[in-house]
């Protein structure tokens, strides 16, 4: 138990580490941008006075160190400022925009995660069959197409072509929701974009648990447990799975954050009001108080989600668990 | 447990007739088992013997029907108990497994599933073969973990097998295999991993069970004083054919065949002690060393003299701290207190401060000759390097100082020269390590464990060529083994080490005559004799001592 709280505290800290070197990437990025919020929000027609005014009233002129001190120390006491377009507070924003794509993560992931870990399952026990074979290749070509074409092509046999002169059709597609939208709605409209992000996310996740599982077949005790005349089933789920956990959650763990960061291009295909699609428009108008708090959100998950899949693969391991 | 019909003893349990068995290589398969004939009565214990490569594993696999992945059966028949295995369906043969013949494999530490406790895997057998209720399974392991002598025989099951030192598991595994009371099991080397203190128990335990049971067995092991105890008859074989088969007493006391006649005179080689120079500097002094891995303390107080052209046999059970001590000499790892002299000079404790002329005098030849040579290097190259590196040949010079060495240890130059590491036995791998060693013209070469990866003929050769290689090039070695019988051929002096100490140190003769230090006698009395009383002799005088209040037993056990 010591042991877990210590990698705990250990990692926790090196995430703190991380985050402060993320933000002082996100701060160069954002000074190496071209143009700034009052270029763009006041267009080429602008005189330079006017932006000079603009400028002075967003605090600009200020040297780059001490707009990185303010906005680090704002950060650490969670004031995430006020956005620069909206004048809304950023945080509260935010919140609503972090649920909305925590949302289709979650039924993403929901969907994906028992789906690669049984194909995986079978796939090692049926290995070198058809069945394998078509998995493999199946996943393999859903990863291999962008990401972009594969929420276009969902669209098109789903929504497009199952559409009906009232003006139906199975799934919408635009999952435009809003904050009043009920959960079932919310189930409907989200449907095509987490498919999209499930069909991208499977192929990884459903090989490693496959490759895992084989790598372990060849184990002396995987020997032993069919000389002990085990079912080939039980000794893949109760012999084998339990010692391939480490590297499949690890793979699961780098897949979730994925399905939280790299929604971008997912929600902007499906104009979905989730974080990617507000960072995109924040850089777009330079909005960068957005910018800022959503690049951390993203730093974060990633950090966190890292860090529950090493706790998982101390748990799983009893060599860690029970010392000596 | 159902008591199923076990027939009569004496009735003919296992038959297996002609059996071929093929392995794939690249993309053929080679016979590598050629017609063998097994014959095993109920209560039983039959004797596979033989060098690696001679197919002993893979005829006890294949009594369950079974053929490792790249291994098929390719002929003959095997018949259990009325069933003919080969034409049987893979469910039947499942069924059979665990339940009527058993498996114990060599590894116990790797055999066992790190993931689950061992009264899991215990039960596992007689639950999936619907034998016996959990509860019952459960009880009944703790009541074979006590005959087995197992300690806390009630609760030892409860832990993860990480948690149990080697010889308990081995243990562990023989009562798992007895789980559901099966009428053969299957033991391969199952005591060849375990040092040989550990190594006695176990015999013992398996011996008592198998004969309580009326279990008969098929034991498999190249160690021919060890099958000597256990088996009442002995089947010798030889790159997969039947050399000799017969009852064990008479094969000992008059083998047919020349093969068995050189294995049973393995152990013999012995080169008589020679006596310690009067008056002269030792050349290695390991003065007080004291040392540790990380926080961990493993070495204290450790003194070792070697004199020129001596051989120092270093011998202890695994952890005692044997090849620590050979870091230390190397300055792989820094002592914490003492240091190290070489012909009266303190050597630098890290091996990055000595100097180019201090590194080329100590060398070392380790026990894995696969793991120890670059399996993408050419022959000529690894004996060429340090070659090149210390006394800087190069060139023509250097070709012709890689076939001067190669013909030192026995290689033909023109035959090896450019092989590739991976194309050699064993043996030869263990001569190109060796030649690799002598390279730097060394003065003192420390062989960690040098010939226990090896069949006992080769051991026998390349223990043979050290000595020659001492004699005509004035070498002192530091052997570190656990084999005494490696000790009684080569060396003269015996250093015993136990849990980081030298226990007792002093010239060969002496060590082998009592009386000793406890821990001395035991490592001596546990090296199996071929002698097959030995081991009821040996017992009984453990007994005899216990009750004098002197007790031999390993630390682990």
């Amino acid at each position: 138990m010591s042991k877990i709280l210590a990698t705990i505290a250990q990692r926790l800290g090196l995430g703190l580490v991380t985050l402060f070197v993320v933000t002082l990437i996100i701060a160069g990025m954002i000074e190496a941008l071209p143009g700034d919020f009052c270029q763009a929000i006041l267009g080429q027609s602008a005189t330079e006075s006017t932006v000079q005014a603009c400028r002075r009233e967003n605090g600009f002129d200020q040297p780059f160190v001490t707009r990185y001190v303010t906005w680090l120390g704002n950060t650490a006491t969670l004031d995430l400022g006020t956005s620069l377009s909206n004048k809304r507070d950023v945080g509260e924003f935010i919140t609503v925009r972090l649920e909305n794509t925590l949302f289709l993560a979650a039924f993403a992931a929901i969907v994906a995660v028992p789906l690669a870990l049984t194909l995986g399952i079978l796939a090692a026990l049926y290995r070198y069959s058809w069945y394998d074979r078509f998995v493999n290749v199946f996943t393999l070509t859903s990863i291999s197409f962008p990401e972009f074409l594969v929420g276009y092509i969902m669209i098109l046999l789903l929504s497009v072509m199952t559409s009906t002169l009232e003006g139906g059709s199975w799934f919408p597609a635009l999952a435009t929701v809003r904050p009043e939208t009920s959960f079932a709605d919310r189930v409907h409209l989200v449907f095509l974009p987490a498919m999209t992000l499930t069909l991208v996310v499977v192929a990884h996740m459903m090989r490693m648990t496959r490759a895992a599982i084989i790598n372990l077949l060849a184990s002396p005790y995987i020997e032993m447990a069919r000389l002990k005349g085990i079912k080939n089933s039980r000794i893949i789920v109760k012999h084998a799975l339990p010692n391939a956990l480490a590297p499949i959650v690890n793979v699961v763990a780098i897949n979730l954050a994925y399905l939280i960061v790299g929604v971008v291009v997912v929600e902007v295909v499906f104009t979905y009001p989730g974080l990617g699609k507000s960072l995109v428009d924040a850089v777009k108008f330079r909005d960068i108080p957005v910018v800022q708090a959503s690049c951390m959100i993203f730093a974060l998950t990633y950090i966190l989600l890292n860090l529950t899949a090493d706790v998982l693969s101390i748990v799983s391991n009893p060599r860690l668990l029970h010392p000596r | 447990m159902s008591d199923k019909n076990r027939g009569q003893k004496g009735d003919v349990l296992l038959e297996m007739k002609g059996l071929r068995i093929e392995g794939r290589a690249d993309e053929e398969w080679i016979e590598i088992v050629h017609g063998v004939d097994v014959t095993l009565r109920r209560g039983e214990v039959l004797g596979l013997i033989g060098e690696s490569g001679a197919g002993k594993s893979t005829i006890g696999l294949a009594a369950m029907g079974y053929a490792r992945d790249g291994c098929r059966i390719s002929g003959g028949e095997i018949w259990f108990d009325g069933k003919e295995l080969r034409s049987a369906s893979e469910d039947e043969r499942r069924a059979l497994r665990g339940r009527r013949i058993a498996y114990v494999a060599q590894s116990a530490a790797a055999s066992f599933n790190p993931a689950h406790k061992l009264i899991d895997q215990y039960c596992e057998s007689p639950v999936q073969h619907g034998v016996s209720s959990r509860a019952a399974a459960e009880k009944d392991a703790k009541d074979l973990f006590r005959r087995l002598q197992l300690p806390n025989p009630d609760t030892i099951g409860f832990r993860y097998p990480h948690q149990v030192s080697g010889g308990q598991l081995q243990r562990a595994m023989t009562a798992m295999a007895m789980s559901c009371r099966p009428d053969l099991i299957i033991f391969d080397e199952p005591t060849t991993a375990l040092d040989v203190t550990t190594q006695i128990e176990v015999l013992a335990a398996i011996r008592d069970i198998v004969e309580q049971f009326n279990t008969a067995a098929i034991y498999i092991t190249h160690d021919l004083a060890v099958v000597a105890q256990m088996a009442d008859t002995i089947k010798v074989l030889r790159y997969g054919n039947t050399v000799e088969e017969g009852d064990t007493r008479a094969m000992l006391s008059a083998p047919k065949e020349k093969y068995t006649s050189d294995l049973l005179a393995v152990r013999t080689y012995k080169r008589d002690e020679r006596p310690r120079p009067e008056a002269e500097q030792p050349l290695l002094q390991v003065r007080g060393v004291d040392a540790s891995y990380g926080p961990v303390p493993v070495l204290h107080n450790v003194s070792i003299d070697i004199y020129k052209k001596r051989t120092v046999a270093v011998v202890g059970e695994s952890g005692s701290g044997k090849s620590t001590t050979a870091r230390v000499i190397t300055g792989l790892l820094p002592p914490k207190n003492g240091d190290v002299t070489y012909a009266g000079q303190t050597l630098p404790p890290d091996y990055r401060q000595r100097s180019k002329d201090q590194l080329r005098k100590l060398q070392m030849i380790y026990q894995m000759p696969d793991t120890a040579l670059n399996p993408k290097s050419r022959i000529r190259d690894v004996i060429g390097r340090p070659a090149n590196f210390y006394l800087g040949y190069s060139g023509k010079q250097l070709t012709e100082r890689v076939r001067e060495l190669l013909r030192l240890v026995e290689l033909e130059p023109d035959q090896y020269m450019n092989r590739l590491t991976t194309e050699l036995s064993g043996g030869q791998k263990q001569r190109i390590c060796i030649a690799r060693a002598l390279a730097a013209d060394p003065e003192l070469i420390i062989c960690d464990e040098v010939t226990s990866a090896l069949d006992q003929l080769v051991a026998e050769e390349i223990l043979k060529l050290l000595q020659r290689m001492q004699d005509e090039l004035d070498l002192s070695y530091m052997f570190i083994t656990h084999d005494l019988a490696t000790v009684r051929a080569i060396a003269d002096e015996v250093v015993v080490m136990q849990s980081g100490r030298v226990v007792e140190s002093g010239p060969k003769e002496e060590m082998f005559t009592p009386p000793h230090h406890d821990y001395t006698d035991l490592l001596l009395s546990s090296v199996p004799e071929m002698d097959p009383d030995w081991l009821d002799r040996l017992l009984e005088e453990r007994a005899e001592l216990a009750k004098q209040g002197r007790v031999l037993k390993a630390a682990d056990n």
